[in-house]
């Protein structure tokens, strides 16, 4: 039968900082006009929301907050995100974002408060344009390419960046987002922090594609996967994506290649479906490792920088705690308070019997 | 005013508040170049062009989920959903997020959009575009639920319903579209949401229904009267929040209460209304509250959609039974 190609296409794999810690060759102009600030910059932030992770899990597991989900060995996504972002610019996250949240402005005890099942952890400062976590996978898509077709009805000089995972991809939203973004060509960054696991479902399981990068193709926008344990990487493609963005060029996905080295959250068991060897395999990949490494041998960083970072960093999330634990507890009525605007009669009145049921149990307490 | 119908006033709406509101800007499947599948905004795409009415996709989720994402922007979205029955595949959109979003970020963010689809039975039309679940969204916290029953309601309860600043699902009667047509005000006209419409009065008992089952309800009602019956006749307009308290007031009067609506009976919102009027008035009941509804099963094809839904026969026959109790 006559045949004729409808279509080639190729995906670009973009990596600065390999896993030994090199840049080869070390001449990208990109890469050597970054100053050298920039690199412990992405360094101490690394450093930081790792710390901020640990301590997490260190809280839950003594009782201190609630169902917590890692964000360990992802933390160069995260920080390339976040740098590359501007303040105006819209940030959707799904679940497993919290350091490139804290690193947008969310403080972190916020971030504690709302892994604890306080509510009040999801308010983010009224000059940060972040959504709250979204729980149910991928949906939180479509609400980015929505904020991104007002800013472009409203023609604001900003982008928006939207992060999932890689389980969100087989979602229907993720392709009703991703087809809204392309049709529409809407100043939206979609990055997807595939870290080859969603629960105990490893990628093999998700898609039958070679990349999740190509997915973008079929959308009719670029798509590109970058390292996603290179911050270096991560930074510059993300940066590019929202640049175009901004000029009214259209959509970007940028897969970034990672790994979840911890359970999927606190509740979970990873041990039940993957091997200790590939979690060791992939250690060896860790985002921190490498860029210390390049920092060591490039900036002369030393001990003592090593140091310094640690303390500091600790002592920020030693305030952190104390300022979440210092919380006044959150009061039950406020339950009702934000539904609507104005709260309807029938709910007022549910609303004066839990305060009677409040009263009741503070006077039978005393 | 002018004679106009129930799509007319809509499409008068939404012409007015898109004039009135740069903000405001509507999205949907065939609601440009063909106005709709009903036509409900025909016209507009010339006044307003494609950046304010804005063919998508078909993708009800994805029509959903941007609509929140430009409503927490600052925009006014309002969203068409062809039928009701496919605005199932935007249900977690809605109920996980357009209905949460304000409170579980504790009012820094907001949802004010629009979700406007046709309900309802009676225009033989195929499966699923007949659909009557209104209970599914007034069973969900943070959804407001608007049903207009009359042109002029419509008008008005849309402007409210866009000037809302909260998510309202907003279902148009599609069996009532073009059948009947009364003047509706020009300009401002904005029927407050949360408040029913007592559309007659009588002291022997209470009816109460929405949407297009008010005008089978009429009908028994006027049939009645012949015989010295005379109801209160509440139109609810709006399913939630529910005006409570004008059910009671009514309740408490008459002494009787009959329910009338479309959708399956198991759940449906007659079950809720029964039991407020049970829990607040019980005491002026003289017969037990009756409810007429559609059957629990799937609503059927146009060949047998007749015997499905409530018609003036069996309101009056639910009449006679809380009358004659």
């Amino acid at each position: 039968m006559p045949k004729k190609i409808l279509s080639n296409f190729s995906v670009e794999y973009v990596q600065f900082l390999n896993e030994s810690g090199r840049i080869d060759p070390l001449d990208y102009s990109e890469v050597s006009s970054l100053p050298e600030q920039t690199f412990k910059d992405f360094y101490a932030d690394i450093v930081m929301i790792r710390a901020i992770d640990e301590k997490a899990l260190n809280l839950q597991r003594t009782g201190r907050i609630g169902t917590y989900a890692s964000i360990q060995g992802q933390e160069a996504i995260q920080v390339g995100c976040a740098k590359a972002l501007q303040g105006s610019d819209w940030f959707f996250p799904a679940f497993r974002e919290t350091g490139l949240s804290v690193l947008r402005g969310t403080p972190i005890e916020k971030a504690y408060q709302y892994w604890s099942g306080d509510e009040r952890g999801n308010v983010v400062p009224d000059n940060q344009h972040d959504f709250p976590v979204s729980i149910p996978v991928g949906t939180h898509i479509p609400h980015a390419v929505g904020a991104a077709l007002a800013v472009k009805y409203k023609k604001d000089p900003i982008a928006v960046l939207t992060v999932f995972g890689d389980g969100a991809t087989s979602k229907g939203d993720f392709h009703e987002g991703m087809n809204f973004a392309g049709v529409f060509k809407l100043p939206v960054v979609f990055v997807c922090q595939n870290n080859q696991w969603a629960i105990s479902v490893p990628l093999s399981r998700q898609t039958a594609s070679a990349s999740l990068a190509q997915k973008a193709i079929a959308y009719g926008f670029e798509g590109v996967q970058v390292d996603g344990n290179d911050v270096l990487a991560v930074y510059l493609t993300v940066k590019a994506a929202l640049e175009k963005a901004r000029r009214g060029e259209g959509p970007t996905f940028i897969e970034g290649v990672t790994y979840r080295l911890k359970d999927h959250t606190t509740a979970d068991d990873a041990g039940r479906y993957r091997s200790q060897e590939e979690v060791e395999a992939w250690r060896k990949k860790d985002p921190i490792i490498r860029l210390k490494s390049y920092i060591e041998s490039h900036f002369n960083w030393n001990a003592s920088d090593e140091e310094a970072l640690i303390t500091k960093v600790n002592q920020q999330i030693t305030k952190a705690v104390e300022t979440y634990e210092s919380k006044a507890p959150i009061d039950p009525l406020s339950m009702f308070d934000t539904l609507f605007e104005q709260l309807p009669p029938d709910l007022l009145r549910q609303r004066e019997r839990l305060s009677k049921r409040l009263n009741t149990e503070n006077e039978a307490a005393e | 005013m002018s004679q106009i119908s129930l799509i007319q006033a809509v499409n008068q709406a939404l012409f007015e508040e898109m004039a009135r509101n740069p903000d405001v800007v509507l999205l949907g499947e065939d609601i440009g170049v063909d106005g709709g599948v009903f036509r409900a905004t025909d016209g507009l795409i010339q006044k307003f062009g494609e950046d304010r009415i804005i063919d998508t996709p078909l993708s009800e989720s994805g029509i959903v989920g941007t609509a929140i994402g430009m409503a927490a922007y600052g925009l006014r979205p309002v969203a068409e959903i062809q039928f009701m029955g496919f605005l199932y595949g935007a249900m977690e959109q809605l109920v996980s997020h357009a209905a949460r979003l304000r409170s579980r970020t504790r009012g820094r963010y907001t949802c004010p959009l629009v979700v406007r689809t046709p309900y309802g039975g009676g225009i033989h039309a195929p499966e699923l575009h007949s659909e009557s679940t209104e209970a599914f969204f007034v069973h969900t916290a943070g959804l407001k639920v608007v049903v207009p029953s009359t042109p002029a309601e419509a008008k008005g309860l849309l402007v409210s319903a866009i000037r809302d600043p909260d998510p309202v699902i907003f279902l148009e009667p599609s069996r009532i579209y073009r059948a009947i047509k009364e003047k509706v005000p020009e300009g401002e006209c904005e029927i407050p949401l949360g408040e029913a419409r007592l559309v007659a009065e009588g002291d022997d008992l209470t009816l109460i229904t929405w949407g297009a089952m008010l005008h089978p309800t009429l009908d028994a009602a006027s049939r009645i009267s012949e015989k010295g019956i005379h109801a209160d006749i509440i139109d609810l307009r709006t399913l939630s929040p529910l005006d409570s308290s004008t059910i009671i007031q009514s309740v408490e009067k008459t002494g009787r209460a009959v329910i009338v609506h479309e959708a399956a009976r198991t759940c449906g919102l007659g079950g809720e209304i029964a039991a407020q009027i049970c829990e607040k008035a019980l005491l002026s009941l003289e017969a037990p509250v009756v409810r007429v509804t559609g059957y629990d099963i799937p609503v059927p094809l146009p060949k047998t959609e007749a015997w499905y839904y409530p018609d003036a026969e069996q309101i009056l026959d639910a009449i006679e039974t809380v009358v004659h109790f």
